[in-house]
This record gives C-alpha cells, sequence and structure tokens, in this order.
C-alpha cells in the first residue's frame, strides 16, 4: 500500500468481528423501513440488474458513507455505491485495482483491544462512558450492565432485532436506570434511496435514556492526545452513526435524545489498555445529515444510463470502462485514500488532461480554464481573453516565472 | 499552493517531467548524513520491525526484530540503533568554536560579554518520508522515559543502558524538526518537493518513488514522469508484491500477510521448538534453524527497506547538483545552536523532556516556529528569484528600474537626506498608505516609505501598463547631510523592494516559567525529578 492510501478496509469500520456480510438478496431491500420510495421495486430490479445477474449487493458502511458525503458531487460513486456494486471487484476488471488492504497485524491486535475494551460484560467500557460523559449517573452495578443479545438472520434480521433491544433499553431505563450495552449493533439508514446497513462498534443506553455511540479504534492516544487526521475520520464515521441512531429513536415514543457527544476508546499510550475521549460530533453530523441529503438520488443517476447497463465484473474491460464513462465522476486526489475506483478515475482524469488531478485548490484559482492545454495557451498568450482576470493572473505567473529562471 | 507553483505543475504535465521551484538548494546538506529508513509493525503504535541506517552508502547496517510483539528483542533493536546513533551524534559534541555572546549577569542585572561554546557541525539525520519523521519522535517518546536497570533495579523490562539517551536525542531532533528551515532531521519527501514542481498533486508527492519518478525519470527515451510515477506507485511483481515498496515506516499489507507474516510465524514456532529441547544435540539443530527464520526475516526486511534506502541517497544526489542558497549556512548556525544547547543539557544531568510542555516553554515554541517561518519566507525569496516571483505575483515584492531620484531633506537643525525615487515597474504591490518596503543592501535591509503610484500612461488602461511608484528612502545612508556613496540607487539601476520585513523580529519576551500568569494555570508545581515511566502491559507479549 502507498504511504498516503490508508484505504478503507474491506466490509466494515473499526477493528471486530466482521459483520454479516450476507446481505439478503436485492428483493428484500428496502423491508427495513416500511416508508419506502415510491416505487421502490422498480428501483430495486434496476440496481440489480446493475451489478449484474447473480451479483449480490455489497452493503454501504459508515466510512463509505462519510466518504462519499466528502465528495458529494460525485455521481459515479453515489451510483455504484448505492447499487451495491463491489468497486474492488470492478477496479481490478477495469485494470486499475484498488491498492488498499489490510495487515493481518494491524487486525489481529484490534480485535485484541476491542475483545479487551468489550470484556467482562462491558464493565471497563461503561466505566469509561460514565467517567467522560455522564459522571453523575450511578455506577453500573458489578456484573455489569444489560447486554442483550443481537444475534438475527440477515442485516434486516439484525437491525430489527436491534431496535428491539433499543425499546426494551429504554424502558429498562425509565424502570430501574439500567445501562445497556448494544454490541455490534445493526442500524439502518436510507442514503439517496437505498437503505445502507451500519454496524457501530457499541451503542450504550445511559440510565437517563440517552444513548451514546463508542467508537473502538486502535491508533494510540499518546499523552491524552491522537492523530488529528484519525481522529476526525472516526468523528465523521461516528456522526453517520448518530444520523442513523436519531432514525431509531425518532420512532419510538417518547423519542430517546441520542448523544452528540461520542466515546472515543483508543489504546493508551504505548499499551493495549483503553483509554477514551469525549468528541463532539455536531459538526459532523450536521455536515453529514446536509451533504447526504444532497446526493442525488440514485435513481435518476440511473434514469440516465444507457438501458441494460451492467457493471458486473465478468464483462469485457472496453464495455465496462464505457458504462463506468457514462456516469459523472469528480475526480479529486483525495478519493485515492478512500474510493477504490479511485485509480482508474485518475487515469481517465489524466487521460482528459484535467487540472483537478494536481487538487481542488488549483482549480479553484485557474477560473473557467479545466483543462492543462487550455492553462498553458492561456498562461503563454495562445488562447484566452486577456480581461478574464484568471487569464490575466495566469499570464503575468507565466511571465515571472520565466523572468525567474531565466536569470539561473 | 500559489499559482506558480500551479504553473509549474502544468508544466511538469506537459513535459513528463518535474519542473524546478527553486533555483537554489534551500536546505542544509551536511557532509555526512546520517540516513535511517525504518519499518513499523502495522496496528502498533511505534513497534520497529527493522531498518537500514548508516553514513555509508554502499554499506548500510540492517536491524530486524524478528518477533516485533517480543519486548526483549525490541529492546535489542533500540540498543543497536544507540549503538549506531549516539556515536555518530557524540562524534559532533566535541569539536566547538568560541563565539561571544551578551548575558544578563544573574547578581548585577548587567549585560556582560560571554564566551560560548558552539559547536563547529551538527549531525543530520536524513528519513526518506514525513511519516519517517513522525516516527523518530515516536521513538524519542517510547523511550526517553524507560528506566535501566542502573536506574532502578525494580523494573519490569529494563531498558539497555544507552536507550532512554537515545530517546532524548531523538525527541530533540523531532522537536526542531518542526521549526521552519530547520535541517538537523529532515524528511526526503519534504526535500525534493520544496525544491521541484511534479505533475500530481501534493498528496501524491507523499510516495517517494513516484515523487523521483517525476524528477528522475528512467532514460531519455523511457517511461515519462506520469507513467514511471505510477510504475512505483502500483506496480506489482507476480507475487503480487510492490515493484517499489512504501518508504515506509508502514508496510503494504500484502508483504505483512502473504510474506511477512508466513516468516514470522515460522520463526515462533523455531523458537517454541527450540525451548522444548531436550537434549544438546538437539538443541543444536533447532538453533540452527532458529537462526536461518531470522536471517529469512531480515532478508524480507532488507528487500523493502534496500529501494528506499537506494532512493534517499539519489534524491541527495539530485539535491546536491543545486548551489546552496545564501541564507542557508544561518540557519544551520541556528541548528549548531540548538544541537549544542541539548548537548550541554544531557552533559548537565537534566531530566528528559516531559510529556506534555508547561504553558510558558509551550508558548516559546510556538512563538519561535513563526519568527522563524517568517525569517525562512523572506530568506528564501530574497535567495531565490523563483521563490520571489511568487511573492511578485501576490503583490508581497516588486522589481523596477529606477526612472528618477530627487534629494530631499529632513527640516530638523541637522538636515538628514531624505532622497525620494521612482520605480518603474510591471509588477502590481500591495502598497497602502505609507507602508514601509525593503530591500538589500549589502545584505542588510535598507527601508523605504511608499509616498504615491500612477499609471505610467496615465491610466488609460487600467491594470495593464507599467507602473510609477515613488518611494522615499530612510535609512542606511550614513550620518551626514549627503548619503554615503551607494547607499541611494542611480537612475538606471534595477531595485527589488519587498513588502515584508527581511530579518523579522520575534514578539515581546515571555515571562520565566515562574512568573507563568494564572490565566495559563500559574507556576509549574514542583515536577518529579524524573517522570514515571510508562506503565507495561501484559498485552505486549502476545
Amino acid at each position: 500500500m502507498s504511504e498516503y492510501l490508508s484505504g478503507p478496509r474491506p466490509g466494515r469500520g473499526g477493528p471486530g468481528p466482521e459483520p454479516n456480510q450476507s446481505a439478503g438478496p436485492a428483493g428484500t431491500l428496502g423491508a427495513v423501513h416500511g416508508d419506502g420510495p415510491e416505487g421502490a421495486p422498480a428501483l430495486r430490479q434496476r440496481l440489480a440488474e446493475l451489478r449484474g445477474p447473480g451479483v449480490s449487493a455489497k452493503p454501504l458502511d459508515a466510512r463509505a458513507l462519510a466518504a462519499l458525503a466528502a465528495n458529494p458531487g460525485c455521481e459515479r460513486r453515489a451510483l455504484l455505491d448505492g447499487a451495491g456494486v463491489d468497486k474492488t471487484a470492478l477496479a481490478s476488471a477495469l485494470g486499475a485495482p484498488a491498492p488498499f488492504g489490510q495487515s493481518q497485524f494491524a487486525f489481529t491486535r484490534g480485535h485484541a483491544f476491542e475483545a479487551r475494551v468489550k470484556g467482562d460484560g462491558g464493565a471497563e467500557l461503561l466505566r469509561l462512558v460514565r467517567e467522560r460523559l455522564d459522571p453523575s449517573a450511578p455506577e453500573p452495578p458489578p456484573g455489569g450492565a444489560r447486554v442483550p443479545d443481537l444475534a438475527a438472520t440477515g442485516p434486516q434480521g439484525r437491525t430489527g432485532r436491534t431496535a428491539l433491544a433499543l425499546r426494551e433499553a429504554a424502558a429498562a431505563a425509565a424502570e430501574d436506570g439500567a445501562w445497556t450495552l448494544l454490541d455490534h449493533p445493526m442500524l439502518a439508514l436510507e442514503v439517496a434511496g437505498t437503505p445502507a446497513f451500519l454496524e457501530p462498534d457499541a451503542v450504550v443506553v445511559h440510565p437517563d435514556g440517552t444513548w451514546t455511540v463508542v467508537e473502538i479504534k486502535s491508533f494510540p492516544m499518546l499523552d491524552g492526545s491522537a492523530d488529528a487526521a484519525k481522529v476526525g475520520a472516526a468523528a465523521r464515521q461516528a456522526a453517520v452513526y448518530v444520523l442513523a441512531l436519531e432514525d431509531v429513536a425518532a420512532r419510538l415514543e417518547p423519542s430517546p435524545q441520542v448523544r452528540h457527544r461520542i466515546l472515543l476508546v483508543c489504546p493508551k499510550d504505548f499499551s493495549n489498555l483503553p483509554t477514551a475521549s469525549a468528541v463532539d460530533v455536531r459538526k459532523q453530523r450536521a455536515v453529514t445529515s446536509r451533504q447526504l441529503g444532497r446526493l442525488t438520488r440514485v435513481e435518476e443517476i440511473a434514469a440516465d444510463l444507457a438501458p441494460g447497463a451492467c457493471f458486473s465484473p465478468e464483462l469485457p474491460a472496453e464495455r465496462l470502462a464505457e458504462t463506468v464513462e457514462s456516469v459523472r465522476a469528480v475526480y479529486t486526489p483525495e478519493c485515492l485514500a478512500t474510493c477504490e475506483l479511485a485509480f482508474h478515475c485518475r487515469s481517465r482524469a489524466r487521460e482528459d488532461g484535467a487540472v483537478t488531478v494536481l487538487g481542488r485548490s488549483a482549480r479553484a484559482e485557474l477560473g473557467e480554464l479545466s483543462g492543462v492545454d487550455a492553462v498553458l495557451a492561456a498562461a503563454h498568450g495562445e488562447a484566452g481573453d486577456a480581461a478574464d482576470p484568471a487569464v490575466a493572473a495566469l499570464r503575468r505567473a507565466a511571465r515571472l516565472r520565466e523572468e525567474a529562471l531565466a536569470c539561473r | 499552493m500559489s499559482l506558480i507553483t500551479t504553473l509549474a505543475r502544468l508544466e511538469a504535465i506537459r513535459a513528463g517531467r518535474a519542473q524546478p521551484a527553486a533555483t537554489v538548494r534551500h536546505r542544509h546538506l551536511s557532509e555526512r548524513p546520517l540516513v535511517l529508513v525504518p519499518l513499523t509493525t502495522a496496528g502498533e503504535a511505534g513497534a520497529p520491525l527493522g531498518a537500514l541506517v548508516g553514513r555509508d552508502r554502499d554499506a548500510p547496517r540492517l536491524l530486524v526484530v524478528p518477533q516485533p510483539r517480543d519486548r526483549d528483542l525490541r529492546s535489542v533493536f533500540l540498543a543497536e540503533l544507540a549503538d549506531i546513533v549516539l556515536p555518530y551524534l557524540e562524534s559532533f559534541a566535541d569539536d566547538v568554536e568560541l563565539v561571544e555572546g551578551k548575558e544578563a549577569d544573574p547578581e548585577t542585572g548587567r549585560q556582560v560579554t560571554v564566551e560560548r561554546e558552539l559547536c563547529a557541525d551538527a549531525p543530520q539525520l536524513i528519513v526518506p518520508s514525513r511519516a519517517g519523521v513522525d516516527l523518530v519522535r515516536l521513538l524519542g517518546r517510547s523511550t526517553r522515559f524507560r528506566r535501566t536497570a542502573e536506574q532502578d533495579p525494580e523494573t519490569a523490562y529494563p531498558a539497555p543502558p544507552r536507550v532512554p539517551l537515545l530517546g532524548r536525542w531523538f525527541t530533540h531532533f523531532g522537536e526542531r524538526s518542526r521549526v521552519p528551515g530547520a535541517s538537523l532531521l529532515l524528511a526526503m519527501t519534504d526535500l525534493l518537493s520544496r525544491h521541484w514542481a511534479t505533475g500530481q498533486s501534493s498528496l501524491e508527492d507523499q510516495h517517494l518513488g513516484a515523487l523521483l519518478a517525476w524528477i528522475d525519470p528512467p532514460g531519455a527515451d523511457g517511461p515519462t514522469g506520469a507513467e514511471a510515477a505510477l510504475r512505483a506507485e502500483l506496480g506489482r511483481d507476480a507475487e503480487g508484491q510492490l515493484l517499489c515498496p512504501p518508504a515506509g515506516p508502514a508496510t503494504d499489507p500484502a508483504f505483512d500477510n502473504r510474506l511477512l507474516a508466513p516468516a514470522i510465524e515460522r520463526y515462533d514456532r523455531a523458537r517454541s521448538a527450540l525451548a522444548a529441547a531436550e537434549d544438546g544435540v538437539a538443541a543444536d539443530a533447532l538453533l540452527a534453524n532458529l537462526s536461518a527464520a531470522e536471517r529469512e526475516i531480515g532478508e524480507l526486511v532488507r528487500s523493502r527497506t534496500l529501494p528506499t534506502w537506494e532512493s534517499v541517497w539519489r534524491g541527495l544526489d539530485l539535491l546536491r547538483e543545486l548551489p546552496e542558497a545564501a541564507h542557508v549556512p544561518d540557519r544551520w548556525k541556528g541548528d549548531r545552536w540548538s544541537f549544542t544547547a541539548h548537548r550541554d543539557r544531557v552533559a548537565s544531568g537534566e531530566p528528559p523532556q516531559p510529556r506534555i510542555d508547561d504553558a510558558v516553554t509551550a508558548a516559546q515554541k510556538l512563538a519561535r516556529r513563526e519568527k522563524e517561518q517568517a525569517k525562512l519566507d523572506a530568506q528564501e525569496a530574497l535567495d531565490d528569484p523563483l521563490v520571489l516571483a511568487a511573492r511578485r505575483l501576490g503583490g508581497e515584492a516588486f522589481v523596477g528600474e529606477v526612472v528618477d531620484v530627487t534629494m530631499t531633506y529632513t527640516e530638523s537643525k541637522r538636515p538628514s537626506p531624505r532622497p525620494l525615487i521612482t520605480v518603474r515597474t510591471e509588477d502590481r504591490p500591495h502598497l497602502g498608505e505609507k507602508a514601509k518596503v525593503h530591500r538589500s543592501l549589502d545584505g542588510k535591509p535598507q527601508t523605504a516609505q511608499f509616498v504615491g503610484a500612477e499609471e505610467e500612461d496615465g491610466g488609460e488602461d487600467p491594470g495593464g501598463g507599467p507602473l510609477l511608484v515613488v518611494l522615499r528612502i530612510v535609512d542606511r545612508m550614513g550620518r551626514g547631510r549627503e548619503p554615503a556613496l551607494g547607499s541611494v540607487p542611480e537612475k538606471g539601476d534595477r531595485v527589488c523592494f519587498t513588502l515584508f520585513e527581511h530579518e523579522p523580529r520575534g514578539g515581546p519576551k515571555l515571562p520565566d516559567p515562574e512568573n507563568t500568569p494564572w490565566t495559563h494555570g500559574g507556576p509549574p508545581t514542583d515536577p518529579s525529578p524524573l517522570p514515571a515511566a510508562d506503565p507495561v502491559t501484559e498485552e505486549d507479549l502476545l
């Protein structure tokens, strides 16, 4: 893996057991919400066609959602993620495989850490939640808290089971102020018209009935501070869980409050002992909510596709590339760290001579000029309108640069 | 990113190779740097897997931790590293020159002249990438509080004798690397991207292999920079391993999973078999097995670090081809002072750097970095026309021809010269009323005041034509009524004025730590002489 590619891990957010990947057949999608979009069966049919015959949907996870929200203008990503296309397989079929992967060392260590945090009936985890977020609440009893069994078949079943457990936890909290720990619950969030199933590391129900999202990460908190970029990514991911939980809460009566301060649990210094910090995700929640709302609905993008379009990795590369090209992409270098298809999009952007390959900031200062050749022609006075401030600035820049290089 | 850099990057795309982003070298390069190419184990903070280290390009030392989770093996690695790094550092400590300086006398409070030692040269540590700099800091943090058996006989895992000292030096180098322009610890990717503009984004420039592919593409008829960079990023061999291994310290997951993990497993098996050996003859054979397994891991680490090692030296070659910028020795002197000061702190038996700085120290560090940043920006612009070009484009400097000089004088009893000069420039400086501008006169800054400006052609083509800027020179003209020879530009001279100061000064002095105001937590409470070591958990030995 290249240094700057931290990369999404396959399948899920944090360290821990793999979620149930066997997302049900496309025909059952949308059953989670009784209020599915109008014409949902037709859309599901369409998305199944896009994936190709016999290809099951790859569920969206919070990490993918957070990345999607960071680049909401990318229709290609919205459609492929929305339709549950396996982008890793697609990228390989296109001849630009994603270099993402996870080292088994990191995986083992992450597992061991999460098991330690949640061990002993979640006693340590609840102690951290109480200490960092709710110090006035009663201490959980020595035997730990209520830890309901959330096992069920398929993501829909698990989502239903989680909702039920949350309802029961609310009742238990109201009755005798009990703490409840939900270990790997499953939540559903509708994104661009298709439901995404999300699996937070844990959700805690406080004695006052409020809910807290817990993120367990294996990067260290060194002397009380952690890598800002990694904390930011964890906060964006947690914000997606908060949004999904608010969906569940809205359907309960009375509606419990989802706390906007989440608990981030990390190893302390160089040890494997957990330490935690409360992270305010109000901003990330607001941004993600707005960006997800802006995502063009998948059906609208799908409607613009040629009839019979399909992203099955078994199709010949040329035909696949053509279909992929027919959906508009917005490539930026940041995509390289978050999207499996980024290397394909980058090579296309390079072929097209788009200046976005240099980053968003480069694009911003060049005004309406978006092609490498157009910019260089404008800079060297071969094209462009001198009255355009962007062109004038470019010409001055080119003149100054030539002058400086001449006196070497 | 300034427009000039963007333009350079676009030209690099067209040309298929990197374009200059500087005409001179803006960082000091030591005659004999120590290159360190470390690798770490994924998933754990600062757990070293191995390293190539050394001063001799042809003879790097290979250090390996065959089982990265084993605390004892990790200690052996750190001890070996200390045995290479510390003698290198110490070889600079004794060659000193005496420098006169002023210091407040502790009794009278008067300024008195003192002689201080300044190391004639300082060590320089080069790592491949910015993540390598972070690892040096992290290793410093993880080792400087460790206790040796001598310091604390009770400690569970005593550190080898010199390891805590290595931690203190690594911490110092890591801190110094945050000072803009400092060169004690440098990342090769930063050095190269400072001096060349590639046809890719700055994010992609973090990949040493790709960066070098743009700057120095293989052969004239070979692939372009873009093609070579793509191969460096993604090219894999038949076994699925990257052709150009990442510069680290993180390794490629495919390497971890397919090559390293099985090798470590073989090592673990050989070790437990040896532990269970029943007699001497069997043990001999099993020991041979164990060393073979260890050698195998060593070869794997070498195979991943050697290409990076070569790249770092190649990068040094490329950088040495650039002439050194005029202000580099001045900034390197700051590094020498920094090295000397830490040498003195270590010698006087001061405790290791604290985990978290107190308020005054933190404020001083920040103020210092701000000052050094301003100084670096100014010096780079003065040393390098290409950097100056960006400042000119930004309206922070202008170059032009003197078209008129008029002598005027102050209206005091002893009139001083205040010549008015008119500069004709194509640049568009952002000059406010009475703004101060500066130019370099024999290496010293001369100040002038902005009086007025007008378009040369009477403003027929607003924003396009040359500008006539009138300035009043206010200093560096000697004491007499007439300005000293050569201190005032003459008609026809080409001059360069900047809106920024050439020698920016820092802010007001901060109080001593004992006088920390209550707003900042008050004076620090008596710190314990040696901060406690990190607790050791059993999980480190999984």
